[in-house]
């Protein structure tokens, strides 16, 4: 036990050592802003993250117009004054919204460190329910390594996310607010979780779907292996010899942890109810900020219809930039609907799948919409990758890891220059650079589906496993 | 009329012929008083009613060994009673224009070339007024509600590209119009702006233009317009001002100001080779109206009241011959002590003027402006007018300037960015004010820019910078106004109507504003997308500053219309160069292979991400059970066989052979099922 909690410590203070690492990595590179150029790379800032369009909305709001009046800002009006007044302030001799760029470390640190105890949140979890199901060689061999601080790892020291927060970006900010959400939801604090919610949906609209994983969190408790296995298990444990001592030790551990069993409805009342009142207060807080320019309508139009409707068409990484600039114009709502409704389609299918495993469902739903979403960044990319490290132990035997990892590699070293190419040296076309993005997002096809069949083979793999011990 | 009247009387007088004398006198008597009456009567109301046209002719040679010719025609319709009437000179379709849409003033100018502000100038009326941005640029005033401008300026577009065949109809889309606030027109209510940048200006918008004139280009100045010798000039602006006066009540109709002008600069070409002069460079050339236009002045239209040409010499060229004469009165004989221009031995004028007019200058300078007045009413086929100006000795001078000369450009590389500066420097006369107001400190000059910007260039008006004296200035030290409407993503564009407070002593000022380039969609390139788009010229202008000629009072000179628009007060204003900005193009021949190559990715996800989620462990059991049971079937049954051979012991039967000859009956029963189905409809129903 001692030489255990020794090697804890140990593990605990290397994890603070390479975050804290990460934090001067990113400080280091803060100052030199200007070589880098980071903040007009179209992978890092979108027409909703991009700060400098903040700053001309904060700047058309300070000259009493709306914030909306050019069709630059299309972000909330909440972080229009909460940042707005940070790209104003400048410092001799220091570079551009360095405070801002202070805050986006802040922020990154706090999901790193969220993210560390969700994920040690779950692990509790799933070792107690594979205790449970006496599979405990594989909960000893997922000890070894602490997902939590994997997963905060490869968040802070992702080349996607600290490019994301270096470049001026407010996509940290919109993944602390869905990863506060996940903790809340894991920490079973329906408000923390509803707050993270409701303001990741303000922020950027497509996090509303996590409203379902988010429920399954709280009612049915973190990712547990399949419930049909408990079941059996106890069927089975009623069936042999109920006097046994160890089955009635397992007994009272089932009498224990219900929560794998049983949809607890109360959190997620908790939940819907808290929930309504932060976007009651959101809305309220809003209508305050617009309320002598355009109002509330202008704002939801300006905002969400900006990301239904794909308005902008200047390149990123997705694949609606270009889709929108080529197909004609009385096919363009069509294909619209179309495109979103492919996000919807998926929820429910996964919904029923997925749904003893909520984190990872919400992971895959992340995943899902930050490949099909409008204006996608590589800050979303920075999130779910992050969040894939919740589940390592879990997707150990996912098929084409390495490939995926060179394919990543090779998107993101490509795109750059494609876009060189085109943009700046005009002997590429626009077709380069769209190439690019189809090719990343096949490969973000390739990880989801991956992922998520490797999930439901570890899945299949407990059950022969639950089956096969007596 | 008087012609009728006197038609009467001959008439009264034949039948009075027959009365006794002393009736004849008290008739005449009666009828003379009521011929006072009527005609008095009559030509009260012919005053008021006449419609009136004239046209005038301005020629001026430039620095730069150039002429300028300014044509201006000017029809007057008095306010009228009638809605539908008749009109003798003035434009009837103008004047249907007028009051349909209710126009109260109006200004449509097609341009070709840049007016150079340096040599031509910029602070008399004839820049002021005349100097436009290349293409058409066309501004309107209405008289209706607030609501209803956007509809009357897009109908008033349509009438007008009908009317000039040009494409003036592309100034309806919101896009490209604008409405200013203050900066282009100090007052300005229901004024909309706009340009087309790139529309080219020929014969076919000259055509139309000609029609308006009530003697064409048949006779009169017009008839100079010789198409290839105008449109071989430098500079070529054919400009229609149109001004609603008069009552606004609704019974009368208000009446009508049209003036069109015609200003060209043409580079005239030298007759003169006998003599040689010392410097060749600065002579300048000797021209003729015949020499330039290639034809000569034929007369006056009829139908003009009045029908001048003037030679002016600007106060520059005045100073500068003024020197040279007191050099060669003071070397030779002191004789030519009088003012008289005609006097000068510098220069000859082929024709004696009519008048001499002189600039009654208020800025106390050192010399100021002369013009020549030459009526064409003496000329006729016979005895045309050609007026020529032969240089004898060499001249130099320069033009009067505005106070800052404004420059507009680009800066960045690439099709993702980029910044708009408008530099401005001081000119001589901004010099000069520096040295007058050198006592008190608080001299400033003040400068308004107008700049719209089409939405495609996405600006960001918060990184406005200010550079006074190559310094950075904080925005709100020099800026003592601003206005800003952003552009709206294919809706409007940005108007930018800012206000500089610039001390008088600067060297330089530059106004930075930074850009992103927009994307557009396919359909919204023109035929020739690489080509660029063009950003409108800005435009600054000097409040304080007022271009306006007065010239020594003359009874004549209140009549001529030219000289009426000399003597008006108007605003110093220049236009900045048209920016070609290069925008990004996607590939134009991909539609369909996007859609199809997107389409495929999406149904890559969805298909491949549902393949996964439908797999049932237990069906992927039994199949890989199949799987294997096929697989026994074939090669391992020949393995077992071989080696029950070998082993001389009877083979062992395979217990997946009953499952498989299980399932292979149920499915011939199911094939069998079908098939009596299929033969039965077939049967009944077939």
């Amino acid at each position: 036990m001692e030489s255990k909690k020794e090697e804890n410590r140990k593990k605990t203070s290397s994890f603070w050592v390479w975050a804290i690492a990460s934090v001067i990595f990113r400080l280091i590179l803060i100052y030199f802003p200007k070589n880098l150029n980071l903040s007009s790379r179209p992978e890092v800032s979108t027409p909703l993250t991009s700060l400098r369009r903040l700053a001309e909305g904060y700047w058309l709001k300070q000259s009493s117009m709306s914030p909306y009046a050019g069709s630059m800002y299309h972000g909330s009006p909440l972080l229009l004054s909460l940042l707005g007044p940070l790209t104003v302030k400048r410092m001799e001799g220091q570079p551009n919204h360095l405070l801002c760029s202070l805050l986006f470390v802040l922020a990154d640190v706090v999901s790193a460190v969220l993210i560390r105890a969700t994920g040690r949140k779950l692990q509790t979890a799933y070792s107690r329910s594979l205790k449970l199901l006496q599979l405990d060689s594989l909960s000893k061999s997922s000890e070894n390594l602490s997902s939590g601080d994997v997963a905060a790892l490869v968040y802070l020291w992702n080349p996607f996310t600290i490019v994301a927060c270096v470049g001026l970006s407010t996509s940290p900010i919109e993944n602390l607010a869905i990863i506060l959400s996940l903790y809340g939801a894991c920490t079973r604090l329906p408000s923390l979780a509803a707050f993270g919610w409701v303001v990741a949906t303000h922020l950027s609209l497509y996090p509303a779907i996590l409203i379902i994983p988010l429920i399954f969190l709280l009612g049915y408790g973190p990712d547990a292996p399949p419930r049909k296995l408990f079941v059996q298990r106890r069927n089975g444990k009623d069936g042999d010899n109920p006097s046994s001592g160890s089955s009635c030790l397992q007994e009272e551990l089932f009498n224990q942890s219900k929560p794998p069993l049983t949809f607890s409805w109360k959190p997620v009342v908790q939940f819907l109810f808290w929930a309504s009142v932060w976007s009651v207060y959101v809305l309220a807080l809003c209508s305050l900020s617009v309320k002598q320019k355009g109002g509330l309508r202008e704002m939801f139009k300006s905002t969400f219809g900006f990301i239904l409707t794909v308005e902008d068409l200047s390149p990123n990484m997705g694949v609606l930039w270009y889709f929108f600039a080529e197909v004609f114009d009385f096919f363009r709502n069509f294909f619209s609907i179309v495109f979103h409704m492919n996000i919807l389609f998926m929820i429910f299918p996964l919904a029923i799948r997925l749904n003893h495993r909520p984190c990872f469902l919400a992971f895959v739903y992340i995943t899902i919409s930050s490949l099909l979403k409008s204006y996608p960044s590589v800050g979303d990319s920075a999130l779910y990758l992050g969040l894939l490290g919740l589940f390592v132990f879990e997707l150990a035997d996912m098929q084409f890891s390495f490939f995926l990892f060179c394919g990543y590699i090779g998107v993101s070293l490509l795109s750059p220059v494609m876009h060189n190419l085109w943009i700046w040296r005009g002997t590429g076309n626009a077709n380069f650079y769209y190439a690019t993005a189809m090719a990343f997002a096949c490969f973000q096809i390739v990880l989801v589906v991956e992922s998520a069949s490797a999930m439901l083979n570890h899945d299949r793999k407990l059950r022969k496993l639950s089956v096969a011990k007596p | 009329m008087t012609f009728l009247h006197g038609k009467s009387t001959v008439v009264v007088t034949q039948s009075m012929a027959l009365l006794p004398v002393r009736l004849k006198l008290i008739v005449i008597l009666l009828l003379v008083c009521q011929l006072l009456c009527s005609t008095i009567a009559f030509g009260s109301v012919l005053d008021k009613d006449e419609e009136e046209f004239s046209e005038e002719l301005l020629l001026k040679p430039l620095p730069d060994r150039k002429v300028l010719a300014h044509f201006h025609f000017e029809s007057r319709a008095p306010p009228s009673i009638s809605f539908g009437r008749h009109h003798h000179l003035f434009p009837k379709a103008i004047s249907q224009l007028v009051k349909k849409f209710r126009v109260k003033e109006m200004e449509l100018s097609f341009t070709q070339g840049r007016w150079r502000y340096e040599q031509w100038g910029g602070f008399d009326p004839i820049s002021s007024n005349n100097a436009k941005p290349p293409g058409v640029e066309l501004w309107a005033v209405f008289d209706v509600p607030q609501s209803q401008v956007d509809a009357s300026w897009k109908n008033l577009t349509h009438a007008l590209s009908g009317l000039f065949c040009a494409s003036i109809n592309f100034l309806e889309s919101s896009t490209t119009y604008s409405a200013p606030e203050w900066a282009f027109r100090p007052d300005s209510g229901n004024l909309r702006y706009g340009t087309l940048p790139r529309e080219a200006v020929c014969t076919e918008n000259l055509t139309p233009w000609l029609k308006l004139l009530p003697c064409r280009d048949k006779a009169g100045l017009s008839a100079l317009m010789d198409r290839p010798s105008i449109y071989r000039g430098f500079y070529h602006s054919q400009r229609l001002h149109l001004t609603a006066t008069g009552s606004s009540s609704q019974e009368v109709d208000s009446g009508t100001v049209l003036e069109q002008t015609l200003t060209v600069v043409l580079q005239p070409i030298s007759w003169i080779t006998g003599k040689s002069y010392v410097d060749k460079a600065n002579s300048q050339p000797s021209w003729s109206i015949s020499s330039i236009f290639g034809r000569k002045v034929n007369g006056k239209c009829v139908l003009a009241k009045s029908s001048n040409v003037y030679l002016q010499f600007e106060k520059g060229l005045v100073g500068e011959l003024k020197n040279l004469h007191k050099e060669n009165a003071n070397s030779e004989t002191n004789k030519l002590a009088s003012k008289d221009f005609l006097s000068y031995p510098s220069f000859e004028l082929s024709v004696n003027p009519d008048k001499v007019f002189e600039e009654v200058d208020n800025l106390h300078s050192k010399s100021t402006s002369v013009l020549y007045e030459f009526s064409v009413e003496k000329y006729n086929d016979s005895h045309p007018l050609d007026l020529g100006l032969t240089w004898k000795i060499p001249v130099v001078w320069s033009c009067q300037q505005a106070p800052l000369h404004a420059s507009r450009f680009l800066m960045g590389s690439g099709n993702e960015r980029g910044a708009i500066a408008i530099y401005l420097k001081p000119t001589e006369l901004s010099e000069g004010l520096k040295k007058s107001n050198i006592v008190d400190k608080s001299c400033e000059l003040r400068v308004n820019v107008f700049q719209v910007v089409p939405w495609y260039i996405k600006v960001y008006y918060h990184t406005l910078q200010v550079f006074v004296n190559q310094q950075s200035r904080a925005v709100a030290d020099v800026m003592e106004k601003i206005h800003v409407s952003p552009s709206k993503d294919k809706i409007s564009p940005g108007v930018m109507e800012m206000i500089l407070k610039l001390p008088c002593g600067l060297e330089s000022a530059a106004l930075n504003l930074e850009f992103d380039k927009g994307f557009l969609h396919i359909d919204e390139y023109p035929p020739d997308a690489n080509q660029g788009f063009d950003i409108p010229a800005a435009i600054i202008s000097y409040p304080d500053f007022h271009a306006s000629m007065r010239f020594s009072e003359d009874g004549s000179l209140d009549k001529s219309p030219l000289f009426s628009k000399f003597q008006e007060k108007s605003l110093v204003l220049s236009y900045t160069e048209i920016l070609l900005v290069p925008l990004t193009t996607p590939d134009f021949s991909m539609p369909y292979n996007v859609i199809t190559i997107t389409c495929t990715v999406f149904a890559l996800y969805f298909g491949s991400l549902l393949n996964v989620l439908r797999k049932r462990v237990d069906e992927e059991e039994r199949f890989l059970k199949s799987n294997a049971g096929r697989k026994t079937g074939r090669l391992s049954t020949l393995v077992s066989k071989l080696s029950a051979k070998l082993r001389g012991k009877p083979r062992e039967p395979q217990p997946s052979t009953t499952a498989s000859s299980s399932v292979s009956f149920k499915l011939i029963f199911k094939v069998l099922l079908v098939s009596g189905i299929a033969i039965c409809w077939q049967y009944y129903f077939g």
